[in-house]
């Protein structure tokens, strides 16, 4: 170590934060000693408790990316098509949330955030403030939230813990998004022994705003104020911060929820008076939430996006507990809460707009020349430390990486061990996939959520993608958005796992009639420690890297959970991938689901033949194993510009990807609509196929189903032809209310569409009766 | 017309835009501590979350300031809707007998819900609105409860507007909304503001709407029958 220079501070009002700051302080900060030393270089002394805290959760993994940043590098932030240069409006990592445009002026905010872990100790506070927390980044953009969605991530649903679990992330998501009014599209649900203990709650909102109504979240202009907006300052989410509180006060951690506590009541009188605040010209300079790591994260953030300084003086903080010293109020992730920077001399008009919501507006501080962050409290200057080294000086990591074995494997696997299915045994098979709690209907989860509020629903849950209609912004235009990631396919091969995420988001937008324009992603993985945890994180950010690049779609922002580890190892990797596009006119929006009689079937992209890593081998092997299909990208584009150019056409009546369960689970779906429908399909293998499994359940990547109308089937066949796009005419959807399936001229079963819709609808539904608990 | 605006209310954007864009009715929110105009014809109190649902829906939205201003309004025949949350709040406010306690489920519901009409007045009745609706509700206590005798009055009276198809929350004798004995104020759980426009899942709540403002247009026929 380097000479210690003791603080030349003064003695902190608080006496317990008056400790020497020994080894075994510095590593239950989560510090390395490499990083301590560098703090030393920073500061040219050694810190006071309250200083380590400010680094340890700011040069902690959430805030500084320090295992990941290299490789989020790797993200195309920008578009590459010259005509399309500038859509992006706010870059990833640039501000809370990156802007995308959509025309006419208007811009849409979106991003996705992690609450894995405070949810899996307590699922209905840590998902709901998980909502509360991206919608602050959202409206902090200046932007009007207009939807939310969710990827979750659960263990086997048999299980008492995980119906716990389960049912409190759903419930805690209604409570809190149903209260602000914004509308839940659903998102998706996959249910995994892998999540057993470590559940994934990714949260999504999307807003919509005017270019020029952007906000920055830079503290500029030496004088202005720094306002503390919202709610008072608790001690809770202390525990959320790498050191536990106990050590710091006499009272017991235990009678404080390690967990922050949400109030959705709080947040939407906090959404109305920013919106409020900011619709005044030039009243704001700048504002941030206080997320993780609350008031350290937001003005050190703030001051240095500035290249300014900052002084708060925590006296004048609003605080809900007597008693709290410079280290917590510093630390605590209260709530709701934002610090605002308005022009000097205009203080008047932001608090009327606050005293009009009944909410606190106090003046803490104020932007400052130089480049340290300052903070009093009792008189007393209890930091003072370098804002840049906070955020910008955090340590990167290169971590050593190492291909898992059984990644290895599962490329040289081959089907020939697993026998090929039986004609007598599809229909259970079909039946034990459809009761999958990842493919079952997950109504029993979006039907507790308001996706109506704002009169923009246009698609409801459940299908493909989820579509709003931008009438908040007056415009006519449709906003899609899809999430996607099947872990299977990731634990099995992470790079391709992580393109086949893209691309089917992707196709599922594609398939509402939505043009992508940007995305957002969650990449939850492991200890990046572990180098064959770090191997999967590398390899699915290459991946999804590769196909954002390949198809132009940039990332606008996300966020990074890593850790995700329970009893015997990590998860699966995760990458989820959010997906937002356009869609110009309502005629082309499109649904899943067949709706009438007597349309074509048709499967675009070729007969499914790969039987790798599918829910098949799952649900009747009990397998998560094999070769994961191949992406060709080159193909997918064809399908989706095919695809995307047929729905503006019209002739595109209904359209749904093939995804987990393939081809019967996807037509089956197609059919499972209010009218009692059925369809007479025949499969003509021609080009063999080989084995009937793969056929009829592989989830080869590529492949669209669509219905149309007869009269325009020449066209969709010619068209497809000169897109070289594989053509195959299914058969016909009837009102028998079964489906008749033959395999080249092979009688293989008569579906009863109402029994396969009551499997697939009640399977959740049954495991959640209370009785069954 | 007037769209009342508490703390927590989050369908008022809505309302507003049914009754402007939609139904061509000039309409403005009034924020809860201030006066409702003079000028206003009719009210509607929107659904959301008011004051959180804090202690019980519309509990505390009762003691607002404009709640004074609503109550001779409607005592002086005044038009009054509430939607939901706005339901609530009438009740609790005694505009509109009984109460709205949590979901027999438990769990809040969202869905397109199948509601059959009653013959309550010369506005409101299936001969005007047909004899089935579908329309959006979406709350978690929409659980509709009065003593007995309030019930038989108001079954007697036609005081009910809707009843539930396939009751999705456990509301007495399937209500899903009412009026009160003069027939100016209203009351439903369903959201008609919901499902107006082309983009909507349905139009029914066109006519609802327009049942609800038809008292007023016998002066002003031409303004509203044109949309």
């Amino acid at each position: 170590m380097s000479e210690l220079i003791p603080s030349p501070l003064a003695l902190n009002p608080d006496p317990v934060l008056n400790v020497e700051i020994t080894e075994e302080l510095i590593s239950q900060h989560g510090i390395l000693p490499d990083e301590y030393e560098q703090i030393l270089k920073i500061l040219g002394r050694v810190p006071n408790l309250t200083e380590l805290g400010i680094f340890s959760v700011m040069w902690s993994e959430h805030c500084a990316y320090k295992n990941t940043r290299k490789l989020l590098r790797l993200f195309p932030t920008e578009k590459q098509d010259k005509e399309s240069i500038g859509q992006v409006l706010v870059k990833a990592g640039d501000e809370n949330a990156g802007v995308i445009d959509v025309g006419e002026g208007w811009g849409v905010a979106f991003k996705i955030e992690s609450h894995n872990h405070p949810s899996a100790i307590e699922p209905f506070e840590g998902a709901a403030t998980g909502v509360g927390g991206i919608v602050r980044d959202i409206f902090t953009m200046g932007a009007r939230p207009i939807l939310l969605t969710n990827s979750l991530r659960f263990g086997n649903l048999e299980t008492k813990q995980v119906k716990r679990l389960f049912r409190g992330v759903v419930s805690g998501i209604s409570h809190y998004g149903n209260c602000l009014g914004i509308p839940n599209m659903g998102g998706d649900v996959y249910f995994d022994d892998c999540y057993e203990g470590n559940p994934l709650v990714n949260a999504l909102c999307a807003g919509v705003l005017r270019h020029e109504d952007i906000q920055k979240g830079a503290a500029t202009g030496v004088g202005n104020p720094v306002y503390y907006v919202g709610p008072g300052t608790g001690r809770d989410g202390l525990g959320g911060a790498s050191f536990a509180s106990r050590e710091l006060t006499e009272e017991s951690a235990e009678d404080r929820p390690a967990v922050q506590k949400g109030d959705p009541f709080m947040e939407k009188l906090l959404l109305e008076a920013c919106l409020e605040m900011m619709a005044i010209p030039g009243l704001v300079v700048g504002i941030q939430d206080m997320g993780a790591a609350g008031l350290t994260c937001s003005t050190c953030e703030t001051a240095s996006r500035g290249n300014s300084g900052i002084e708060i003086d925590l006296d004048l903080v609003p605080q809900r507990e007597t008693g709290m010293n410079s280290y917590e109020i510093m630390l605590s992730e209260s709530q709701e809460r934002m610090l605002v920077i308005v022009k000097k001399g205009r203080e008047r008009e932001l608090e009327e707009v606050f005293e009009k919501w009944d909410l606190h507006a106090a003046h803490i501080g104020e932007v400052k020349n130089g480049d340290r962050m300052v903070v009093r409290h009792k008189g007393v200057v209890v930091a003072d430390l370098p804002a840049k080294s906070l955020t910008d000086e955090a340590p990167v990591y290169d971590q050593p990486s190492k291909e898992p074995v059984h990644v290895t494997e599962a490329r040289t696997w081959t089907d020939k061990s697993t026998p090929d299915i039986e004609i007598d045994s599809v229909e259970d098979a079909l039946k034990n996939l459809l009761g999958h709690p990842t493919i079952a209907s997950k109504r029993w989860v979006w039907q507790q959520y308001d996706h109506m509020v704002m009169s923009g629903c246009k698609i409801e849950p459940g299908s493909d993608a989820g579509v709003v209609r931008l009438s908040i912004a007056g415009i006519d235009k449709y906003l899609a958005i899809a999430n996607d990631c099947n872990n299977r396919f990731c634990y099995l091969d992470p790079y391709k796992g992580a393109q086949i995420a893209f691309v089917e988001c992707m196709r599922n937008l594609a398939c509402s009639g939505a043009k992508a324009l940007a995305v957002t992603d969650n990449l939850n993985f492991g200890n990046p420690n572990k180098p064959e945890a770090y191997y999967m994180l590398k390899e699915c950010v290459k991946g999804l890297a590769d196909a954002c690049a390949f198809f132009d779609v940039p990332v606008v922002g996300g966020n990074v959970s890593l850790y995700n580890e329970h009893g015997d190892g990590a998860i699966d990797p995760t990458p989820v991938v959010s997906m937002v596009g356009l869609i110009d006119t309502q005629e082309q929006v499109t649904r899943s689901q067949i709706e009438e009689p007597g349309l074509a079937i048709v499967l675009l992209g070729g007969l499914p033949n790969e039987l790798g890593g599918s829910y098949y081998l799952q649900t009747q092997f009990n397998k998560k194993e094999g070769k994961v299909p191949e992406v060709n990208l080159e193909n997918e584009k064809n399908l989706q510009d095919l695809l995307l150019s047929q729905i503006e056409q019209g002739r595109i009546r209904a359209a749904h990807d093939l995804a987990e369960g393939g081809l019967l689970v996807g037509l089956s779906e197609m059919l499972f609509s209010e009218t009692n429908l059925g369809a007479k399909i025949s499969i003509s293998s021609n080009e063999n196929v080989g084995r009937l499994d793969a056929l009829l359940f592989g989830e080869s990547q590529g492949r669209v189903l669509v219905a149309v109308s007869s009269a325009d089937l020449d066209d969709l066949r010619k068209t497809s032809d000169l897109a070289a796009v594989s053509y195959h005419l299914l058969g016909k959807s009837d009102e028998t209310g079964k489906i008749d399936l033959e395999v080249d001229e092979r009688i293989i079963s008569s579906l009863d569409v109402g029994d396969l819709k009551s499997v697939w609808a009640n399977a959740i539904p049954n495991h959640m009766e209370p009785t069954k608990d | 017309m007037s769209i009342l605006q508490f703390p927590g209310s989050n369908c008022d954007w809505d309302a507003e835009h049914a009754v402007e864009d939609i139904l061509n009715v000039p309409a403005a929110r009034i924020w809860h501590k201030d006066k409702l105009p003079s000028e206003t014809e009719a009210v509607i109190v929107p659904g959301g979350f008011s004051f959180g649902d804090y202690l019980r829906c519309g509990a505390i939205a009762r003691f607002s300031p404009i709640m004074n201003d609503l109550k001779e309004f409607s005592e002086k025949g005044g038009q009054v809707l509430g939607i939901c949350n706005g339901f609530q709040i009438l009740c609790e406010s005694g505009l509109l007998p009984g109460a709205l306690i949590r979901n027999e489920c438990i769990d809040f519901r969202c869905l397109n819900q199948e509601l059959k009409v009653e013959d309550s007045n010369e506005y409101f009745n299936t001969k005007i609105l047909g004899g089935k609706l579908v329309l959006p509700i979406a709350h978690g206590e929409g659980n509709f409860r009065a003593d007995e005798a309030t019930l038989s009055s108001l079954e007697e009276n036609d005081q009910i507007l809707l009843r539930y198809e396939s009751n999705p929350n456990g509301s007495m004798n399937d209500i899903a909304g009412i009026r009160n004995s003069t027939g100016n104020v209203y009351g439903m759980m369903p959201h008609p503001e919901r499902a107006v426009a082309p983009h909507h899942p349905c139009l029914d709540g066109l006519p609802v709407l327009k049942a609800f403002l038809a008292p007023l247009l016998t002066s002003r026929p031409t303004e509203i029958s044109s949309s």
